[in-house]
């Protein structure tokens, strides 16, 4: 099945996000091989330069490693995942935000809301 | 002993110079006749480099057939010149250019099998191997005789038979207009996985959020005239929209 991709964004950066999102939930583990660009232009039925694109997007954060040997490796720096993963929870929680600002709640509201919710 | 010495020739590859572009329009025009003063295709100017996935866009009747088919030298330009690594078309140019025309061309008489075999025995680049493997995935079997397909399942054979070379330039005139959608999903899977990073592939369609993700880049034409010739990213990153709404916009009637 092909990956879901939005009309509005380049897909080489929905790529990216959509495969560090499958480091950061230990699908693709720390220091394991990554698929091929080939395999995984295949599984998301996308141009493989594209995928390329991606992974050297990805490789240019630190986030994969290319191996002589190997192939792609998914970095060993358990810390740089940690942030990663920090990132794209801040990025849901302030689209959360803003999406409940645009519905007229502040921010007290809000917290009350998901304690609430929480309880 | 003759005979095998002109194989071996013919068997010898052609040296291409890479920093020829693998396909080359200088201001090419075509009028044809008795359409007056109007050019179906005006003043296109392009360079075509290798290892790209190409989508050939635009309206009906904007030139797209008009220009493939003098790619493909059947039709001559009316000024300005096609190369194709350098060469005007030639049979040596249609050895490296595998063409899957508008119209299917097979003899409906012929057996898939029998289709195949001609295929192979007509060009050096063809991998039986590779057109039975497609025709397996697809469950069309080998014993049918083209007559008794439907319109679709012909077409797939055809996109088959045209993969199933080893070209450089692959240029397929509508390839999935008449193919179901989960047929879709497996010809641009087998596009994907089969392409070679050396050949370019130029399709064109109206299906284009069926193929947006495959593409490399694409080229607008309209009026017969080259409007816009860049990368699928840099459309969705400098006008925050996918090839198919820009196209929409663009041509809207």
């Amino acid at each position: 099945m092909a990956w879901q991709m939005n009309s509005d964004r380049p897909i080489y950066s929905q790529l990216y996000d959509k495969i560090l999102i499958r480091i950061v939930c230990g699908i693709y583990k720390a220091g394991n091989r990554l698929p091929s660009v080939r395999e995984l232009a295949a599984e998301a039925s996308v141009n493989p330069n594209t995928m390329q694109r991606a992974f050297a997007e990805l490789e240019h954060s630190g986030l994969i490693m290319t191996q002589r040997n190997s192939g792609r490796v998914v970095t060993e720096d358990l810390n740089k995942i940690e942030e990663a993963k920090h990132r794209l929870a801040l990025a849901q929680v302030n689209s959360f935000f803003a999406n409940m600002r645009e519905l007229g709640y502040n921010d007290q509201e809000i917290l009350e809301l998901v304690k609430s919710i929480l309880q | 002993m003759d005979t095998n010495q002109t194989n071996n020739i013919s068997k010898d590859p052609v040296y291409v110079d890479s920093n020829i572009p693998l396909l080359q329009l200088n201001d090419l025009c075509k009028r044809y006749p008795g359409m007056g003063t109007y050019m179906s295709v005006f003043h296109m100017n392009l360079i075509i480099p290798r290892g790209r996935i190409i989508g050939l866009l635009g309206p009906n009747g904007c030139g797209k057939t008009t220009l493939i088919k003098m790619i493909n030298g059947l039709l001559a330009p009316t000024s300005g010149s096609v190369l194709i690594n350098g060469m005007a078309p030639c049979p040596a140019t249609k050895k490296v250019i595998s063409y899957l025309p508008e119209r299917t061309y097979l003899d409906n008489g012929m057996k898939v099998s029998q289709m195949v075999e001609y295929f192979a025995d007509f060009y050096e680049d063809f991998s039986t191997e590779k057109a039975y493997g497609m025709l397996g995935a697809l469950g069309i079997s080998s014993d049918a005789r083209l007559k008794t397909l439907s319109k679709g399942t012909k077409e797939k054979v055809q996109l088959i038979l045209v993969m199933s070379r080893q070209a450089d330039l692959y240029i397929l005139d509508e390839p999935i207009a008449g193919v179901d959608p989960a047929a879709r999903d497996y010809i641009l899977r087998t596009i994907i996985t089969n392409y070679n990073p050396g050949s370019t592939i130029i399709l064109s369609t109206h299906l284009i959020s069926d193929i947006e993700n495959v593409l490399d880049d694409v080229i607008f034409m309209k009026n017969g005239s080259l409007m816009l010739y860049t990368s699928v990213d840099s459309i969705r990153s400098q006008m925050g929209k996918s090839v198919d709404t820009y196209f929409r916009e663009v041509y809207a009637c």
